[in-house]
């Protein structure tokens, strides 16, 4: 397996949606390749960074007037 | 944590109960799926039009649009990707307010080769936020996503943080799961390689 045959697979690796088969090759050039191994490593700390922290935070100030001035219009029929 | 759930077909979603409740006159229960709901809608909508009044408009907007066509909901889609489908069109018609002229879509494909291939390969500092106060985190985050292409930065959204399946964000932006597919891979390895620059280990003698 070439780098870019195992780039190509990435998602389905990180997803968690391969073959045992294709998981074999997949670890097989793990084991002889740095490179691909950091760029598998960083990218699931990537997305865990994005799940893990709030980018946009919506205070609950804000909340309360948003959902006082729907459900206002709710109850008028909108 | 979405595909438990598709496994158990007899077990109704919480959702469905609310939204006939709601559409039966229960003013309360369609409150409890805004309670639920309005801040993942304000993040997506903030994602798609990276303003903040806007997005707040558009929570309100979507809540309200949902509410009034609470009749047409068909039960075969969940409550919330439709919610969100909504959320989608109405953030979009806010970006295309502001930016008249410029092409606004999410089907555009941008050909581009950055990230593509992976060229930052050193490897990151274990815990690498931890080197960041949280303020200073969120900025990078932020600044980071933002600097994505807007079907890049919606589909990495809705797939990796927000939890939404591969089909599902297709449905939800109109797009094809290959579609889908290429865009994610190439959102999080340009994220990666963005974040790269913050959070790569550094040699010594390096500042
Ligand atoms: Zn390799």
């Amino acid at each position: 397996m070439t780098c870019s045959e195992f780039l190509a697979l990435l998602d389905e690796l990180i997803d968690d949606s391969v073959s045992t088969e294709t998981r074999t090759q997949l670890r097989e050039h793990l084991s002889g390749c740095e490179h691909c191994e950091v760029t598998l490593n960083t990218t699931r700390k990537t997305i865990e960074i994005y799940r893990s922290h709030e980018v946009y935070e919506l205070p609950n100030t804000v909340r309360d007037r948003l959902r006082a001035a729907i459900m206002a219009r709710c109850k008028n029929g909108c | 944590m979405e595909t438990i759930q598709v496994t158990e077909e007899n077990e109704q979603h919480p959702d469905v109960a609310l939204v006939a409740s709601a559409r039966a006159g229960d003013v309360q229960a369609f409150e409890t799926l805004v309670n639920k709901y309005d801040r993942q809608i304000f993040r997506i909508a903030q994602h798609i039009t990276q303003n903040r009044e806007d997005a707040q408009d558009v929570v309100q907007d979507a809540f309200l649009k949902a509410y009034e066509k609470l009749d047409q909901f068909q039960g075969n889609s969940k409550f919330y990707t439709w919610l969100v489908r909504i959320a989608v069109n109405e953030s979009l018609m806010r970006l295309r307010k502001r930016r008249t002229g410029k092409m606004v879509s999410i089907d555009e494909d941008i050909e581009t080769d950055e990230g593509s291939v992976p060229r930052d390969l050193a490897d990151w500092s274990p815990n690498p936020e931890q080197n960041f106060g949280q303020a200073e985190l969120a900025e990078i985050l932020r600044k980071t996503i933002q600097g994505l292409p807007l079907g890049f930065r919606v589909v990495f959204q809705l797939r990796d943080v927000e939890g939404l399946s591969t089909e599902e964000t297709a449905e939800t932006l109109g797009l094809s799961v290959p579609a889908v597919k290429s865009r994610l891979l190439r959102a999080r390895l340009q994220l990666r390689e963005r974040l790269s620059r913050y959070f790569r280990k550094k040699k010594a003698g390096e500042k």
